[in-house]
């Protein structure tokens, strides 16, 4: 179970992304956060701090739950549904430069379903990708803006973003899946 | 729940029915009564609506969820209400949906309802949402058919979502059923709102007093778990909420009670009745109301009447029925 | 042509006989009883297989053969077929018929069809009322000479004091009994299932207890006042024994029967496992725990007089439907045997000697017949039933033209082996083992 990122690793990161971010937008004004549930939230709170003191300008941040858009929700046709948790964008993404925050990206899918929804909240100026981690293997025309880690993987192998908000601490594995469990 | 990572698919809980049952599904294809359902079971309905809730107020009140999804709305009974609730939840889901009110035409045809619902099924439905006069006729017809059946209200037996609504709208208000006590008053006996409420609330841990004529109280219902009372001041004294049940003309031309004017004296909910229940207290109704017969119009009208937000919260409700029924169970074989 | 049971066991309570006789059949009566019979010249003789036991025949005095009318649901020939494949040698049958049975032409064209195609003997019921309507006497003179052995209007209750007051009167006369179906209709209501907590968790409208007893009470008290015979139909609640109990003590005219559903299964059985099944839906419907457990105190007391099944056949279609759009009933016939030997013997709340007494002995003395004893010269018409065998209810072979039962897929423990009407075996039961001993069921007529 190797360890690909380790807390500080993860904290230099976090504040490399939110610098990328600020030389790009050449500033904060209209632009807002929006993580994607679970991990890509409390990534987004991050970033957020990080920008503010940065720029000591604060970044409205959402939480997004794309289970509802999922690709694969009516594929299976009998299942246990995935749970539905809340979407949370307190702010009108009209006009607004949205940074969109994940943890992983991989086939691409979850980031589809991410812009599909974030467009029924009406019309951004445009939409970033923020991931931790991109490992490849892209099955959409998908490509993101501000990449903390390039971790080539094999399909056999799965990657996991730990965060203290969710699993106790910062870091980033690899581990390999055993027979049935890889896709 | 991210499908990119590796908890992207939900592992399927491979228990039996003696253990403990994770609250990420529903064990049934079906969604018959509330006396089916477990305490996780209805937290978890409760909990997917909160999230459906907040579908209402975006912009585009649409997502992709049920696209591909056949829903068939068989209203046996007339009821623009419930049926208008549900296919409202349909189409925010993307369902594709059907009306067929039935009415008692297809009856007086001599279709059986049995004939009725085959002929509907071949049209590949994946969901029923079914309201009929017969009680226990969603069992029947979940025992026949392959598409899953929702039970929109049979008959004097249950109507899940109106209890599952009710019991959303009191948690988000008061964050909790447990220890809660809720006054519900009026027609019991022949009321499918009310057994719903009852077994959800007492499952749930809320204190449940039952107030009506003695004409209309169900034999043998203490056994439920509730108080039961002819006394309205007892019922609402203190109580965290008030559901009123309507009264229907037809139950004082069946003798129930001498008249509708009498039944408001006894046991019409006035603003002075009122006053006896917590200065908080939420005043419900599954509607449609009958001012002036069990309800005053200052008290459906009053600050705490949350009967809008019944409604509103209706529709969240049944998107979260719809949702977690249409992925199907993986068990119960169609009998 | 003589037949000569060997060597079995006998239970025939008239002759005080509960051991092992030999019983010696000559046409179609008893010929001699007794212990080592000499076997004489031109003699079937058959052995009996260890296990049976020879039963004066049993006689179920509440079914409905559904014919003339309604031959979709039974037929004589069907009925009497599942009667005799349940151990009946005779059945008496419930006038609601289309036409109703309240004339001597109805009876005769009964009587005639069971004479050709009647697995077991038939004993019409006549109604009380003209067309069962409640409001005058039916001929009843013309119903007994025609062969009615009763009057009843199963299916309704007599619905006014006064009708019943003169049905006892009327009726007592040719010393026929009244039997009725007792409930108060202004009290059943619509009700469709047992007015307790069960119908009331399952949105179902209530039959209280009070509609049966209330109309078991006033039906007492006009037996009380006219000295007449008054035999209470499928009673099913604790307070109706009572009433039946307290008045047999004051010496009214009074007998009762109860239908093996009521001693079987309660109300709780409607929520599940399957839920609303129409084939838990009669009237008088399930009843609670409490009313059982009277029941089985009653059967141990003696306070019942008789098991009847109430056999109402329905088919299939007819039952699959909402549960209050489905007609009340179920049949019997075939599984009364089992049940009552499972649940009422083997439990020890009776004894075999009782069990004959109420299949056998009281139904043939209330219904003034022949039968209940197999004295010599006495018809030979004989059940022979088997303790231990295991009996598992399957449906699909019903001689019963319906299929609405319950009890499809239970196992019960005792069983019939075989029934003999007149001399002749109607009915043997291939899945006992040894029952080929009575040889192969012929047709009676
Ligand atoms: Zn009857
Ligand atoms: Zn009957």
């Amino acid at each position: 179970m190797p360890v690909v990122m380790d807390a500080d690793r993860m904290s230099r990161t976090l504040t490399r992304i939110a610098h990328e971010i600020v030389e790009r937008n050449r500033g904060l004004d209209r632009l807002a956060l929006v993580g994607v549930r679970t991990r890509g939230v409390p990534i987004a709170s991050r970033l957020a701090l990080r920008l503010r003191e940065i720029t000591g300008q604060d970044v409205p941040v959402g939480a997004l739950d794309i289970t509802l858009y999922r690709d694969d929700l009516m594929h299976h046709p009998v299942g246990p549904q995935p749970l539905v948790r809340s979407t949370d964008i307190p702010f009108s993404i009209d006009d607004r430069v949205i940074v969109l925050v994940d943890d992983v990206l991989y086939t691409g899918r979850t980031v589809r379903a991410a812009l599909d929804e974030l467009i029924d909240f009406g019309r951004p100026k445009s939409i970033q990708l923020v991931v931790i981690v991109d490992r490849g293997h892209r099955e959409l025309p998908i490509k993101a803006d501000y990449v903390g880690k390039n971790l080539p993987t094999s399909h056999t192998e799965s990657v996991a973003v730990r965060l203290a908000e969710t699993d106790g601490c910062d870091e980033v594995i690899i581990e390999k899946m055993t027979g049935e469990d890889a896709e | 729940m991210n499908p990119e990572t590796t908890d992207a698919t939900p592992s399927l809980p491979t228990g039996t029915d003696d253990q403990p049952i994770p609250a990420n599904r529903l064990r049934s294809k079906d969604l018959l009564g509330i006396a089916e359902l477990s305490v996780e079971e209805i937290s978890l309905i409760l909990d997917t609506a909160v999230a459906m809730k907040e579908i209402a107020s975006r912009p585009i009140k649409k997502v992709p969820a049920l696209r591909g999804k056949t829903v068939v709305n068989l209203f046996f009974e007339a009821s623009t209400r419930t049926r208008t609730s549900f296919e409202i939840a349909e189409k925010r889901l993307s369902a594709d949906t059907l009306n067929i009110v039935a009415g008692t035409s297809s009856v007086v045809k001599g279709e059986t309802l049995a004939d009725t619902v085959h002929n509907i099924e071949a049209m590949s439905p994946d969901l029923l949402v079914v309201r009929h006069s017969s009680s226990g006729s969603c069992h029947f017809l979940s025992r026949i058919c392959r598409a899953g059946v929702i039970n929109a209200g049979d008959g004097m037996h249950e109507h899940p979502t109106q209890a599952l609504l009710d019991a959303f709208t009191i948690r988000e208000r008061k964050q909790r059923l447990a220890g809660l006590k809720v006054a519900i008053c009026g027609d019991l006996l022949h009321s499918r709102v009310l057994r719903s409420n009852v077994l959800l609330l007492t499952k749930m841990g809320a204190d449940v007093w039952l107030c009506g004529p003695p004409t209309l109280v169900p034999t043998g219902f203490a056994r439920s778990g509730v108080h039961i009372t002819s006394s309205v001041d007892e019922a609402v004294e203190g109580a965290d909420a008030v559901m009123m049940l309507r009264i229907q003309l037809e139950r004082m031309l069946g003798g129930y009670f001498p008249s509708l004017r009498e039944y408001f004296n006894v046991f019409g909910m006035t603003p002075e009745r009122v006053r006896r229940a917590k200065p908080d207290v939420l005043i419900m109704h599954p509607g449609p109301m009958n001012r002036g017969v069990e309800i005053a119009s200052e008290v459906a009208d009053g600050p705490y009447s949350v009967i809008l937000d019944q409604v509103a919260n209706g529709v969240a409700v049944r998107m979260a029925v719809l949702y977690l029924l249409s992925g199907g169970a993986e068990h119960e074989a169609v009998a | 042509m003589k037949r000569l049971l060997k060597g079995g066991h006998l239970i025939d309570p008239l002759q005080g006989i509960d051991a092992v006789r030999d019983v010696l059949l000559d046409g179609d009566r008893v010929a001699a009883v007794g212990l080592d019979l000499p076997v004489g010249k031109d003699v079937e003789v058959i052995a009996v297989p260890s296990g049976c036991i020879l039963c004066p025949g049993f006689v179920d005095m509440h079914v409905h053969l559904r014919e003339p009318g309604q031959e979709h649901k039974e037929t004589i020939a069907t009925g009497t077929a599942a009667a005799a494949a349940g151990g009946f040698t005779g059945v008496a049958c419930m006038p609601n018929t289309q036409p109703v049975n309240d004339g001597a032409s109805v009876t005769r064209a009964i009587l005639e069809r069971a004479a050709l195609e009647g697995a077991v003997r038939v004993y019409p019921i006549g109604a009380v009322s003209k067309g069962m309507k409640g409001e005058s006497l039916a001929e009843i003179a013309e119903l007994r000479a025609a062969g009615c052995v009763a009057v009843s209007d199963d299916g309704m209750p007599v619905p006014t004091a006064l009708l019943m007051r003169r049905a006892l009167e009327y009726a007592g006369m040719f010393n026929m009994p009244v039997i009725d179906h007792c409930e108060d209709p202004s009290l059943k209501g619509e009700g469709v299932a047992h007015d307790g907590y069960i119908a009331a968790m399952l949105g179902l409208r209530g039959i209280p207890a009070t509609a049966e007893s209330i109309m078991v009470e006033r039906d007492i008290a006009l037996a009380e006042m006219t000295g007449s015979a008054v035999h209470i139909a499928h009673l099913s609640t604790r307070q109706a024994l009572r009433a039946v109990w307290a008045a047999k003590a004051r010496g009214v005219r009074v007998t009762c029967e109860v239908a093996p559903h009521h001693f079987v299964l309660t109300d709780e059985r409607l929520a599940g496992p399957i839920s609303y099944d129409t084939n838990l839906k009669m009237n008088p419907p399930l009843r609670e725990q409490a009313d059982v457990d009277a029941i089985l105190r009653g059967f141990t007391a003696g306070t019942i007089d008789a098991i009847a099944t109430d056999h109402a056949p329905h088919q299939t279609d007819e039952k699959h439907v909402e549960f209050d759009r489905a007609p009340f009933g179920i049949i019997g016939l075939e599984t009364a045997v089992s049940l009552t030997l499972d649940r009422l013997v083997h439990t020890g709340v009776i004894t075999l000697r009782r069990m004959v007494q109420l299949m056998s002995v009281n139904p043939c003395r209330i219904l003034n017949v022949p039968g209940g004893t197999l004295r010599p010269e006495r018809p030979a018409d004989i059940t022979i039933i088997a303790l231990s065998a295991k009996v598992t209810v399957d449906l699909s072979k019903s001689r019963s033209r319906s299929r609405n039962s319950p009890f499809g897929g239970w196992t019960l423990k005792g069983g019939v082996v075989a029934t003999i009407v007149g001399g002749k075996t109607v009915y043997v039961n291939d899945e006992i083992p040894g029952a080929a001993a009575f040889g192969a069921a012929v047709a009676r007529a």
